[in-house]
């Protein structure tokens, strides 16, 4: 056979997946068909062999069953002591999972995987803390019956007629490392049954006996055969995918199943696994919301969120569909999903109502095309009909009924008014009027009565001998009938209307807040705002209660401050979010992990890591959610978790660069700072011990020269420091623009003042038009940048030559020029001037960041800065800023000729 | 000569700053107690009863402002404010608080001597003498008559704009915020519309001085307030 080269996908995904796996621990299973067949005599003997090889074996849960082979070898293995649960009375003792992930053995035996937990316990089912062992990296000895895998339940239940509740869903055998299968021949197991070597507590002594038929057994033994064929079978399939062996791939297949609320769903739950699992294909449980079902009841919802979790269980992808019917909803998505088989259940209603209302099952089979349609068939004791009725009349406001009576009362009266003049056929249209529109506004039972009354009211009324329900002419009756049935169909389909209606504007509201919320993220970079927007979308689709929950950097949760709505977290919800957190998997109210928990916390996974936690508490306290909203939820998380992650990288990255700038900033400062710092204060201590030791010999103008070096000279330091600093503030963001209304004249004449000594030797112009209008702008920052260009001005040009100062406004700016005859500025290095520590030519003094300084701080208040070398000769400064409001308002006093008092 | 002419509590903790002023004002005739600390500065106000203080603003133990404010509810000495440059909203805080000036370190020897001629002098004023009649340089303000005269012909003023030439003539010599400016010539209410002083200071400058650019008179102190210059002779006090 040739050898092909692996599709490098596939390896990849492979790769991954071991990656994954070698993190967490094995799971070995010990797997038999029945009880009896020594699964935890030979787990416990495996147990034995590897402490022999050296490996730390402990027995975190084995149930003897008083067995005295069993008892034996548990002898010499480290047992850890049990956790204590009192429920109801009774001291229930299970696996301390706590003490065992603290323990943190190699391999850790863990009896009886399809175990229920007591109540009280962090999960409810064993495997669940398996699963979290596994995930803590400790190796998993476990030992398991046939009949307790899901998706065999209902196989087992009509082999053996044995109803088994505990069951372990397929993945985890799916997921195990090595399946050991326990076999012994049926006759050997019945011997031992007799022998009193098998404990099977569970079962009644009659349905033991039921259970331990030969027949039974051998339908057993072969079910588990087979599913450890088929395990083994998938690996070597994952092997042959690995080593790029070609192999004949069905087209892929893809399985819808129909569901609803009734218990007989979980049939077809289990078959559609099975035949999933045969094809290897994917599959979806969906549930239709019928426009012709009324409100669902109590019942029929728990019922379908059960089966929901079912199918979700078994692997299945799970949602609900609406639409005009429940055979083009299915039809519909089917298509656009290329499903290729949809399986339905076997009606179990009678014959007449689907000629009336149409039978789905028929317009699915006729609309199927090339998609094939398998019925299963349901058991008449399960598929009990769930009471519609019921439901619609469980909870109808009075105010109903008082419309459903007063619609009526209204009809016969305005029926009384055309009495007479017209025909009675006109008169029970009025009636029908009035059934409509009771049907429109109320419930489906208000809506009967209105059929009901309507029909006796047109009796007592209209129909001759009157103020009688006495009827004479036997036609009558017809029209009676005739008009119940048109009544009560029409305030049916009136009703059915309503509520699809209704559906689908819920719908409607989670799609559109998804939509809004993953649109408002997208324009938001910090996490607290961020955080805010999630809430804030989640509240309005859920409850008022939800809280984000964003780790800090030990990943410990924190409750973020100042949010008044969301709900306090005690340190017990916190730590429930805590485990969300850590374990990537939803917890609280309904989930299957911690049920306990006052609220639902719903990790938010983003690609690479966990970003956070979304506590959600349903308004009523003991409300819990619903599948379909866990999935519009986990929506809501998944675009939160991009969102979140988004920011943090775009955080992370400007962080990198941020700290790179500012280590080249300090490298460069260091060793400028040196020389720009040592030159002055060499001058300042020269002239200084001069002055203090030759005192004596030094005439009177030598003193004065070296007092004003000095004086010179730590001016110089007192702007170096000044510009550093500045620079120091600008960088990490201390600086805030303060802006106030002010004329420019007034900055430009404190500078003036200022420097005042230093411009001595340059003749200075100013042009400020006496009108210019104020501007807004921080006075102390401005000045800083007048300052500065006039520094570099009075430095870079000769003595003597003109330094010009203009301000005009044009165009909602106001620009500001300082132009000097000086040398100016080398061509092309317009632009780079304005960098850090780029100087000008040598001597000049400075360290190069006045420039700098005066970009940034310009920058701050949205304006622009440039420089330009002049046609004359020199250079000109232009720094302009946005004027984008009107100046306040100044009310001025009259100007007055003369005035005294 | 030493303390004829004034004595002078410094209140600062570095002791560079307090040998270089200690020699600056003592070779100038003032008599200098010092304090390195805020609660010894506050002590020894009130036993030595100076005629003006130096007060640093960052302090070890206290902070410059509460030594400000626990000396103002006894006493109204004047106060000169020493501060770095940092600190503008200290500035106008301790202003608005009572101080009567600051200087923003480094400052000259020239600089500080000036400043404490003129609180000298406020002080002296604060005792009952008034001068009807302001003069400096070209300018001269007739305040008994209120008229106003640059280089002997008289300039038109409006009412505003007299009560602020005023306010600045009454405070001579010392900064006063856009804050104390508003809340004298237009009233509490206009405290935090410092554009009004900006427009009547513009227009004060285009009335009074020669090259409204480059003031002589209408001292900006940006970020801070006004002062009116005077310049009060080193020879007037002996």
């Amino acid at each position: 056979m040739e050898e092909l080269r692996p599709d490098p996908d596939l390896l990849l995904d492979q790769m991954r997946r071991e990656t994954e796996r070698s993190r967490e621990g094995q799971l070995k299973i010990f797997f038999g068909a029945a009880p009896g067949v020594g699964k935890t005599y030979a787990m416990l003997e495996a147990a034995h062999k590897k402490i022999s090889e050296g490996v730390d074996v402990i027995v975190g849960l084995v149930e003897t069953h008083g067995r005295k082979e069993t008892e034996a070898l548990i002898e010499g293995l480290e047992i850890m002591l049990r956790r204590s649960i009192e429920y109801r009375g009774a001291v229930l003792k299970e696996l301390d999972i706590d003490a065992a992930l603290a323990r943190k053995p190699s391999i850790i035996l863990v009896d009886e995987l399809a175990h229920s937990n007591a109540e009280g316990s962090r999960h409810k089912k064993r495997w669940q803390d398996i699963y979290e062992l596994l995930g803590a990296g400790i190796t998993v000895y476990t030992t398991m019956n046939v009949q307790h895998l899901e998706s065999l339940n209902d196989v087992v239940t009509q082999i053996t007629g044995i109803n088994v509740r505990e069951t372990v869903p397929d993945f985890l055998l799916e997921r195990a490392d090595e399946i050991e299968l326990i076999d012994i021949p049926p006759e050997d197991l019945l011997q031992r049954l007799a022998e009193g070597k098998v404990y099977v507590a569970e079962l009644a002594v009659q349905a033991r006996r039921n259970f331990f038929r030969k027949g039974n057994l051998l339908a057993l033994r072969e079910l588990a055969l087979r599913r450890t064929a088929e395990q083994v079978d998938e690996q070597m399939q994952s092997y042959r995918r690995g080593k790029g062996v070609k192999e004949v791939w069905p087209a892929a297949e893809r399985i819808l199943v129909c569901i609803g609320p009734s218990p007989f769903a979980t049939r077809l739950i289990r078959a559609a696994k099975r035949m999933a699992a045969g094809l290897r294909a994917d599959w979806i449980a969906v549930n239709v919301e019928a426009p012709g079902k009324v409100r669902p009841s109590e019942n029929d919802i728990k019922g379908l969120a059960d089966n929901m979790r079912l199918a979700e269980g078994l692997g299945a992808e799970t949602l609900v569909l609406s639409g005009h019917t429940a055979s083009e909803a299915i039809l519909d998505y089917a298509r656009s999903r290329n499903v290729t088989k949809i399986i339905v259940g076997k009606p179990t209603h009678p014959r007449w109502k689907d000629m009336i209302f149409g039978s789905l099952l028929d317009e699915l089979v006729r609309g199927s095309g090339d998609i094939d349609v398998y019925v299963i068939s349901g058991d008449s004791r399960e598929s009990m009909p769930h009471p519609a009725v019921k439901a619609g009349t469980a909870k109808v406001p009075a105010r109903d009924w008082i419309i459903s009576v007063a619609a009526i009362a209204g009809c016969t009266a305005s029926a009384a008014l055309m009495f007479r003049r017209f025909e009675l056929v006109d008169i029970a249209m009025i009636y029908l009027l009035g059934v409509i529109f009771t049907a429109s506004r109320t419930h489906r039972g208000p809506a009967i009565l209105a059929s009901l009354l309507s029909v006796a009211a047109f009796d007592f009324f209209f129909v001759p001998p009157f103020y009688t329900f006495v009827v004479h002419q036997k036609s009558y009756y017809v029209t009676f009938i005739v008009m119940f049935i048109v009544a009560f169909v029409t305030s049916r389909l009136t009703f059915r209307v309503r509520e699809q209606a209704e559906a689908a504007r819920r719908r409607e509201r989670s799609t559109a807040a998804l939509y809004r919320l993953s649109r408002e993220l997208v324009h938001e970079r910090g996490l607290e705002q961020l955080s805010a927007i999630a809430t804030k979308h989640i509240s309005t689709v859920f409850s008022q209660n939800t809280v984000i929950l964003i780790p800090d950097d030990q990943g410990r949760l924190l409750t973020p401050a100042g949010e008044p709505e969301s709900f306090v977290l005690d340190e017990r919800e916190l730590s429930v979010a805590q485990w969300a957190f850590g374990h990537r998997q939803k917890v609280g109210r309904g989930t299957d992990t911690l049920p306990g928990a006052k609220g639902l916390y719903m990790p938010l996974v983003a690609s690479s890591r966990t970003v956070g936690v979304i506590g959600i508490r349903s308004d009523d306290a003991a409300g819990s959610f619903e599948p379909e909203q866990i999935h519009v939820l986990e929506n809501f998380a998944h675009q939160v978790a991009m969102a979140f992650e988004r920011a943090l990288l775009a955080e992370e990255a400007q962080h990198a660069v941020l700290k790179a700038e500012t280590e080249s900033l300090r490298n460069t400062l260091l060793s400028s700072l040196s020389h720009d710092l040592r030159t002055p204060l060499a001058a300042i201590t020269g002239s200084s011990t001069t002055l203090l030791h030759q005192d004596d010999v030094l005439d009177r103008h030598s003193r004065r020269e070296l007092i004003f070096t000095i004086i010179e000279e730590a001016e110089h330091l007192n702007r170096i420091v000044r510009n550093v600093l500045d620079m120091t503030r600008i960088e990490s963001g201390a600086i805030t623009v303060k802006k106030e209304w002010l004329p420019i004249e007034e900055i430009v004449g404190s500078v003036l003042n200022r420097m005042a000594e230093k411009l001595i030797e340059h003749p200075f112009t100013t042009k400020i038009p006496k009108d210019l209008p104020m501007a807004p702008f921080d006075p102390l920052l401005i000045e800083q940048v007048l300052m500065n260009l006039l520094e570099n001005a009075v430095r870079y040009t000769p003595a003597g030559t003109v330094i010009e100062l203009s301000a005009s406004v044009e165009d909602d700016e106001l620009l500001v020029e300082l132009a000097d005859y000086g040398p100016g500025i080398a061509p092309g290095d317009e632009e780079q001037i304005f960098e850090k520590f780029v100087r000008g030519p040598a001597a000049a003094g400075g360290i190069g960041l006045g420039l700098t300084i005066c970009r940034a701080i310009i920058n701050a208040h949205g304006g622009r800065i440039w420089a330009e070398n002049r046609k004359g000769g020199g250079v000109v400064f232009r720094f302009a800023l946005p004027i984008s409001e009107h100046p306040p308002v100044v009310e001025t006093d009259e100007e007055t000729v003369r005035f005294i008092s | 000569m030493t303390g004829d002419r004034g004595l002078i509590l410094l209140i600062e903790d570095e002791p560079q700053m307090r040998r270089f002023l200690r020699v600056t004002l003592q070779s100038r005739g003032y008599e200098l107690i010092e304090a390195s600390s805020g609660e010894d500065g506050i002590a020894q106000s009130a036993t030595r009863k100076p005629d003006v203080i130096l007060l640093d603003l960052g302090l070890p133990d206290l902070d410059g402002l509460e030594v400000l404010g626990r000396m103002r509810e006894w006493s109204q000495t004047p106060v000169i404010i020493l501060s770095a440059r940092e600190q503008e909203q200290d500035k106008i805080r301790a202003l608005d608080a009572g101080a009567d000036d600051y200087l923003t370190k480094p400052f000259s020897a020239g600089e500080l001597l000036a400043r404490i001629r003129v609180a000298l002098r406020h002080q002296v004023m604060h005792e009952g003498q008034t001068e009807p009649v302001f003069v400096q340089d070209t300018l001269r303000v007739d305040l008994a008559k209120r008229r106003v005269f640059l280089k002997e012909s008289e300039i038109h003023l409006t009412p505003i704009e007299y009560r602020l030439l005023a306010y600045l003539i009454k405070n001579a010599g010392k900064v006063i915020t856009h804050r104390q400016l508003l809340k004298e010539v237009w009233g509490p209410a206009y405290a935090n519309q410092a554009h009004y002083v900006r427009v009547y200071m513009g227009m004060l400058r285009h009335k009074l001085e020669e090259d409204p650019s480059r003031p002589r008179f209408f001292i900006n102190e940006p970020g801070v307030g006004y002062r009116l210059r005077f310049e009060v002779p080193p020879e007037q006090d002996s």
